[in-house]
């Protein structure tokens, strides 16, 4: 995992309630292959990423967590098995913090240190 | 009047949205929610939505008298997501409405590396956690081919046509050595509304009028097939097996998937993302066909009542008038207009299906097809409307090629030829509308 480039830039922006810290990723259901066959990975906050459009002042959301996957973390050229038209492919599921994100707000949840977001494939095999 | 899972849900949700600090599990009223239902959009805590996710299993093992006290059934077991979820929730279910029912687990091994031998260690584990038999028949032994072995010499195309006939009787053997007369596979609603659609789409209406019923008899098998997880959502699935941290197998099949069905699966699956109850009502739609298809119809296919497929149980199908009382029959209301079309649909698809049968299968005549008695395969004995059943169709012409095997250095035009001939026949087979039954589905089991 690249270190957090944008991190030390965090402090420079006065109103930052960034959250800081650190969230667990997990892969199940046949998607730990698309991500170097992980089951888990742990990723800083804020996220690191490196071309940072969105603004520090406001925590990552689980849709700053999905672009960052697939731009980044993703060694698997095969992006429209995880994303596809910029969501979240339809059939796998997305649990924050055991719960189906459809209760969290789905992309617009904003991650705080601590949580604990999965992806599972509801498409592999019966 | 309502098919089985309609009526399951204990409790009907508030329709109107809660605020969020008093949000709790429509269910029990105590706990956080952390499941949004797919057919009801209700929002349930861990251990409501496990109990109601069985429960409603039970209602449609119930409602349709699935199974009789005494019985001996085997579960088809492939160590996936879906079968490993019928294997926990009918030992539970067994366990807690005391069924009475001896169950054994029966796994098919096609002989692919690094895919079935893994899920095999799977369905090894599965059996010890839920105290079931557990019973393996190899393609190798049965036929002497692995699938392995099959693609190396047709290749990839087709392959899951050789792998579908094969399972379809290796199953059937498999439970003719236990004894037991009736297979359960782990088939959920989204594999059935693929189907129906797959069925729609290609204009095959006796399938379609069949590919939905929950337990399936035909008189080419000896074995019933029944689905206990038809209603159930493949999301549903997928969560019941992560919150009861079930030990499933989650790897594709190396040599599928089958384009089609792929493409039949993604609009599912983005259909469920717009509109999570289109899965239920799609697979509604294909059990409504069964009341709508005429007779002549139908009767395009094999259609001798007593040599089809025949669904044994059918949820009745709701009268058209008392559909718009039905909350879960969205398409109840639809207009005369959309009827209309839809007949003419219907027409048309008859008349698809008249030209397939004329172009494509010269050989097959509607009348001899309406006359189809059973016999016994005269290679193997397996039941069969014709001289030799599917698989020793297949087996012919792959045993045919057999000596080429291994020492080939490059495909010469013979074996170029030996290919085409398998898949030819494949495709032949694909497109007999035989008696014996196939819905479209055993791709999965
Ligand atoms: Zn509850
Ligand atoms: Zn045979």
């Amino acid at each position: 995992m690249a270190t957090p480039l944008v991190a030390s830039s965090t402090s420079t922006i006065p109103s930052s309630t960034a959250t800081t810290g650190q969230i667990k990723v997990e892969f199940s259901g046949g998607l730990e292959l698309l991500f170097a066959n992980q089951r888990s990975v742990t990723l800083p906050l804020p996220l690191p990423t490196t071309t940072s459009t969105s603004t520090l002042a406001t925590p990552p959301t689980v849709g700053d967590l999905v672009t960052y996957l697939v731009n980044t973390a993703m060694v698997d050229p095969r992006k429209e098995l995880f994303v596809v038209d910029g969501a979240v492919r339809p059939g796998i599921l997305v649990l924050i913090n055991e719960a189906d994100w459809e209760l969290e707000g789905e992309e617009e949840y904003q991650l705080c240190d601590g949580d604990t977001v999965l992806f599972v494939s509801t498409l592999h095999g019966g | 009047m309502s098919p089985p899972t309609s009526t399951a849900a204990p409790s009907s949700a508030p329709t109107t949205p809660q605020p969020t600090s008093t949000r709790l599990c429509a269910h029990c009223k105590l706990s956080r929610p952390k499941i949004q239902r797919a057919k009801t959009r209700d929002r349930l805590c861990v251990p409501c939505f496990l109990h109601i996710f069985e429960l409603e299993i039970h209602q449609t093992i119930t409602s349709t008298n699935l199974f009789q006290r005494g019985d001996h059934i085997a579960i088809g077991a492939s160590g996936g997501k879906d079968s490993t979820v019928l294997a926990a929730v009918l030992k539970t279910l067994n366990d807690r409405y005391d069924y009475g029912i001896k169950f054994t687990l029966l796994s098919i091994d096609e002989g692919i590396k690094g895919y079935r031998d893994d899920s095999l260690e799977t369905v090894k584990r599965n059996a010890v956690q839920y105290e079931m038999p557990l019973v393996i028949v190899s393609y190798r032994e049965l036929y002497g081919w692995t699938m392995d072995e099959v693609v190396q010499q047709i290749g990839k195309k087709g392959n899951c046509t050789v792998c579908g006939v094969f399972r379809r009787q290796a199953l059937d053997r498999g439970a003719e050595r236990l004894g037991v007369s009736h297979v359960v596979t782990g088939h959920n609603a989204d594999d059935m509304a693929e189907t129906v659609l797959m069925n729609l789409l290609r204009g095959d209406l006796p399938r379609l009028h069949r590919c939905t019923a929950i337990l399936t008899a035909s008189s080419s098998s000896p074995v019933r097939r029944s689905k206990p997880l038809k209603y159930a959502y493949e999301k549903e699935i997928v969560l019941y097996a992560h919150h009861r941290k079930l030990d499933y197998f989650s790897t594709e099949c190396l040599y599928s998937p089958e384009a089609f069905r792929g493409s039949a699966r993604a609009l599912i699956k983005s259909l469920e993302r717009v509109r999570p109850s289109a899965i239920l009502d799609v697979v509604r739609s294909g059990e409504s066909f069964v009341a709508m298809v005429p007779p002549e119809i139908s009767g395009v296919a094999p259609s001798q009542p007593n040599t089809t497929a025949t669904p044994v149980v059918l949820p009745p199908p709701p009268p058209p008038q008392q559909a718009d009382d039905d909350p879960n029959a969205h398409c109840g209301g639809e207009s005369g207009g959309e009827m209309a079309a839809f007949e003419k649909q219907l027409r048309e698809n008859e008349e698809a299906t008249h030209r397939e049968t004329e172009v494509k299968l010269p050989q097959i005549r509607k009348k001899q097809k309406m006359k189809q008695t059973l016999m016994n395969c005269r290679k193997c004995g397996y039941m069969s409307s014709q001289e030799l059943c599917k698989a020793c169709v297949i087996l012919e012409d792959l045993n045919k090629h057999r000596a080429k095997l291994g020492v080939q250095v490059e495909l010469d035009e013979v074996e170029e030829e030996a290919k085409e001939g398998v898949r030819r026949k494949m495709e032949a087979l694909e497109l007999r509308k035989s008696v014996e039954t196939d819905t479209g589905t055993d791709a999965k089991e």
